[in-house]
């Protein structure tokens, strides 16, 4: 039987280790090299970096991050941020990421995920959904809408239409990021991620609003994710990875435990 | 020197890195001679078994990769790398290299709980000891993505297994090849043990 993943992501702006709160005000908190090793060394069980670096001629400093970890953290590793095309998506690979997340650029143009999977094997290709909750309406039947640009953007789009939408694409994995869950610390939004779980045939990772252990515990039950990704509670010291899995295993989750 | 395969199956600089780290020098290789005469050799691959086997021949790596199995050289199969050495894959009704007896399936899609692709970690249970094995323990867990798994026909040939929709094959090997569904450098410290272990194998079991 499969290990549910617990799975940390780095937001890296210009190089440096970066966590937004609501997308807005992000602070530097560190390394991201560094702050990788250490979870890795940890029992994490994959990581994802996401590139917020604004200015495009910064983003070649994003290969030498990915580099620079996939030399010493060998666990699968996902790359996402500012992916528009399979040249972008080949030159992370190259540089040591196994998988690439695609968000927005695929938003725009879905045959973005046609073309990545095409290319480097459904397996590798993540579709990464921003989301936030709206009435239910004709156009967003499911109550829950597709957003862009750090949330600032809604696309008029059924979140659970473009989950099986990027599914029948050739993405092989979903992230599911609640915008109004993200930073709150207040738990992942459920009834979403456990919605697009039940509908998909893909992992499902779980994304936005861990702050405690029992959350995680949550939304890879109730919420039926095959994966939970945290950031700033285990960023700031509040929590090791360890001690997620740990307790994740006490409740009797299949949890790889021995690293 | 030990030598990567490269037939244009997939990103290989992650196994050459994960080799890097546990003191094994390897490089990249396409021709058949110089594979002909490589001290050890990894046989890498993730995509699909058509092409695979299309551009192992069109290169002439099929024959080389036989000859230096039968000098007794130290061979370890990677995920795609590993399946196209049985004799026959599912997967675009390919005939493989057959350098062991058995074939390749897909994962049935009966079953709504479990997903395919199996992807993620999942346990490993070694069934009969080997070298390269060696120190693997009960519960350790390795990074798996595939939608087929090798079936050998011979029951010797299972080294390993592993628990998805029944038990398969994931660890697989006869005199001096080891192959594994697994990917033991996305595997962390177990996957690198494993690597060291084929590092210094001498290909007798």
């Amino acid at each position: 039987m499969l290990s549910k993943r617990v799975i940390a992501c780095l937001d890296v702006r210009d190089g440096h280790l970066a966590k937004s709160v609501k997308f807005l005000n992000t602070q530097n908190i560190g390394d991201p090299v560094e702050k990788a090793h250490e979870y890795y060394i940890d029992g994490l069980d994959e990581l994802v970096f996401y590139d917020i670096t604004a200015s495009s001629d910064k983003r070649n400093i994003m290969l030498d991050v990915v580099e620079a970890v996939a030399s010493q953290v060998f666990i699968p590793l996902s790359v996402g941020g500012g992916i528009r095309s399979v040249s972008d998506a080949t030159d992370l690979r190259l540089a040591g990421a196994e998988k690439i997340n695609v968000n927005s650029a695929a938003v725009k143009r879905p045959e973005l995920i046609d073309e990545c999977s095409a290319a480097i094997g459904n397996q590798n290709v993540v579709l990464s959904m921003d989301i936030r909750k709206v009435a239910k309406s004709s156009e967003i039947p499911s109550g829950y809408e597709i957003v862009i640009n750090g949330g600032r953007s809604p696309m008029g789009l059924d979140a659970l239409a473009w989950a099986l939408e990027g599914e029948k694409r050739g993405a092989g994995e979903l992230v599911i990021n609640s915008i109004d869950a993200d930073g709150t610390k207040d738990g992942y939004e459920i009834g979403l991620t456990s919605m697009i779980a039940k509908a998909v045939r893909i992992p499902v990772i779980a994304s936005g609003g861990a702050g405690l252990p029992e959350h995680l515990y949550e939304v890879l039950t109730e919420g039926h994710a095959d994966a939970a990704l945290v950031a700033s509670m285990v960023h700031y010291g509040d929590y090791k990875v360890s001690e997620l899995k740990g307790y994740l295993h006490d409740q009797g989750l299949k949890i790889r435990m021995s690293w | 020197m030990t030598l990567i395969v490269d037939y244009d199956a997939g990103n290989l600089a992650s196994v050459k890195r994960a080799c890097e780290q546990v003191g094994l020098a390897a490089e990249f290789c396409a021709d058949p001679d110089r594979l002909r005469n490589a001290q050890r050799v990894i046989f890498p691959g993730v995509g699909a078994a058509g092409s695979a086997m299309t551009s192992v021949k069109a290169r002439g790596l099929d024959e080389a990769l036989r000859e230096v199995i039968s000098n007794g050289c130290p061979v370890l199969g990677i995920c795609l790398g590993m399946q196209i050495s049985l004799d026959y894959s599912e997967e675009n009704d390919t005939p493989t290299l057959g350098l062991i007896a058995g074939k390749v399936s897909r994962f049935r899609m009966d079953r709504p709980d479990l997903k395919v692709p199996h992807m993620g970690w999942n346990e490993v249970s070694v069934k009969q000891p080997h070298p390269v094995l060696e120190d693997i323990e009960a519960g350790d867990e390795f990074y798996f993505v595939h939608g087929y798994f090798p079936t050998p026909r011979d029951s010797s040939a299972v080294l390993a297994t592993t628990d998805y929709e029944g038990h398969f094959a994931s660890a697989i090997g006869k005199d001096s090849y080891i192959g594994t569904q697994f990917h033991p450098e996305k595997s962390g410290r177990v996957g690198l043990r494993l690597l060291s272990n084929f590092a210094q194998w001498d290909g007798q079991c």
